[in-house]
């Protein structure tokens, strides 16, 4: 269950892995639409702490164009219901997650990534 | 039995029948719900907003679905993909993460409001190999490094865990003032042997308002915080279905086994005397 909530959270943390290391890119994904209970309380508090550009980019990759590319100062209704779909409705079931730096893969499955990493990579 | 984080590591130990296991306990259900309530109560997150919480080694969601109930959105990190398919099929509304907090997390800064950890630290304290990255030490450090920088200024993160000493806690909190947490180890019923619970409390931040750290629960324990019927099982340990007690080995079998060893050429087996496996009347 990758939502884009979490994916906008989300930086590679290979041990080295500093820079461009976020967003990571979606690879050959499968997603499932799942309703969410609407919040906008929760959506308010929760914008500052977005990665606008990553976030609009991710949603655009899944096929989701209903956000605007700059992040709008006005929030109505329907902002805040299309953002709710885009980061709490979304689900990523299958697929691979790349770093864009250091290309490490993060495989998706069943809904749950796998962040393990190997020994030589561990910071 | 010795502490399950003796015997193997998580995601062995919590394979598919114990991840079964420890989901459906009732018993397990209740103290898992108890602690975090209480963590939950130490978190001491603004009423009014809505947050954003961390669940560290989640397993099943046993937690999480507390989390769900009391209107937050959370997402878990758990190291065994059992515990994590249990949790699926319960049908839980966080984000679940395949992670070794060990290796530490990859999330942007500020990201949570708050985390809690149910039982999971004392997994940390065991090296499972003998590269240097897999020593407690290093993975204590790198996980609340990584998890301090996750975590929004100010919050807090609320651990309850089962240190099996005083030098483990030692250790635990050393790590923690290292990362630049504040706070301290707080217990709960300190002179209760069942009902005694460590938290280890840390504060990301202070501003101004220094955080102080809150004060353990005392007094006697609740009521029901016994299982039922422990002392009857007590009283009935070692009595079979009938009331007698099971395994008193009789003469005829007692005289079978030193036959057997006197054939098999054993020495020192003890003569047969009238005296052998003797009935022993009740003393009064």
């Amino acid at each position: 269950m990758v939502r884009l909530i979490t994916h906008n959270l989300l930086a590679c943390h290979v041990k080295g892995c500093n820079t461009n290391n976020f967003p990571l890119q979606f690879k050959d994904v499968q997603i499932e639409l799942r309703e969410a209970e609407f919040n906008p309380d929760f959506l308010k508090g929760f914008m500052p702490k977005l990665e606008w550009k990553a976030l609009v980019d991710a949603a655009r990759q899944l096929g989701d164009t209903t956000l605007p590319l700059e992040q709008p100062e006005m929030l109505d209704d329907e902002f805040l219901k299309n953002l709710h779909h885009v980061l709490l409705e979304i689900h990523v079931e299958e697929g691979v997650m790349t770093c864009s730096n250091c290309k490490h893969e993060y495989p998706v499955s069943n809904g749950i990534p796998n962040m393990l990493l190997a020994e030589h990579e561990i910071g | 039995m010795s502490r399950p984080e003796l015997q193997a590591p998580p995601e062995i130990y919590y394979g598919d029948t114990e991840a079964k296991k420890y989901t459906q306990n009732t018993r397990n259900q209740q103290i898992q719900a108890d602690m975090t309530y209480r963590a939950l109560e130490l978190l001491n997150l603004p009423l009014d907003e809505p947050a954003f919480l961390l669940d560290i080694g989640c397993g099943s969601g046993l937690s999480g679905e507390i989390l769900d109930d009391e209107g937050y959105v959370w997402t878990g990190v758990d190291i065994a993909p059992s515990m994590l398919e249990v949790a699926l099929e319960r049908d839980i509304e966080g984000d679940l993460f395949l992670q070794d907090i060990g290796q530490g997390f990859g999330f942007r800064p500020g990201s949570f409001d708050g985390a809690i950890s149910i039982s999971v630290l004392q997994w940390l304290l065991n090296a499972e190999t003998s590269h240097p990255t897999s020593s407690p030490p290093h993975r204590l450090n790198r996980f609340f490094t990584t998890l301090h920088s996750a975590l929004r200024n100010p919050s807090r993160a609320v651990f309850q865990f089962y240190p099996s000493s005083d030098d483990q806690i030692q250790l635990i909190t050393s790590a923690a003032q290292k990362a630049g947490f504040g706070g301290g180890i707080v217990v709960d019923y300190p002179n209760s042997k069942k009902a005694k619970k460590i938290f280890l409390c840390l504060f990301v931040g202070g501003g101004g308002a220094q955080q102080q750290i809150p004060r353990g629960l005392e007094g006697e324990e609740e009521e029901n915080s016994k299982v039922k019927y422990e002392r009857r099982r007590d009283r009935e340990r070692g009595k079979d279905k009938n009331g007698k007690r099971k395994n008193v080995k009789d003469r005829d079998w007692i005289l079978k086994k030193k036959e057997l060893y006197r054939k098999r050429g054993k020495e020192d087996v003890p003569r047969d005397s009238k005296f052998t496996g003797r009935k022993r009347r009740a003393i009064f």
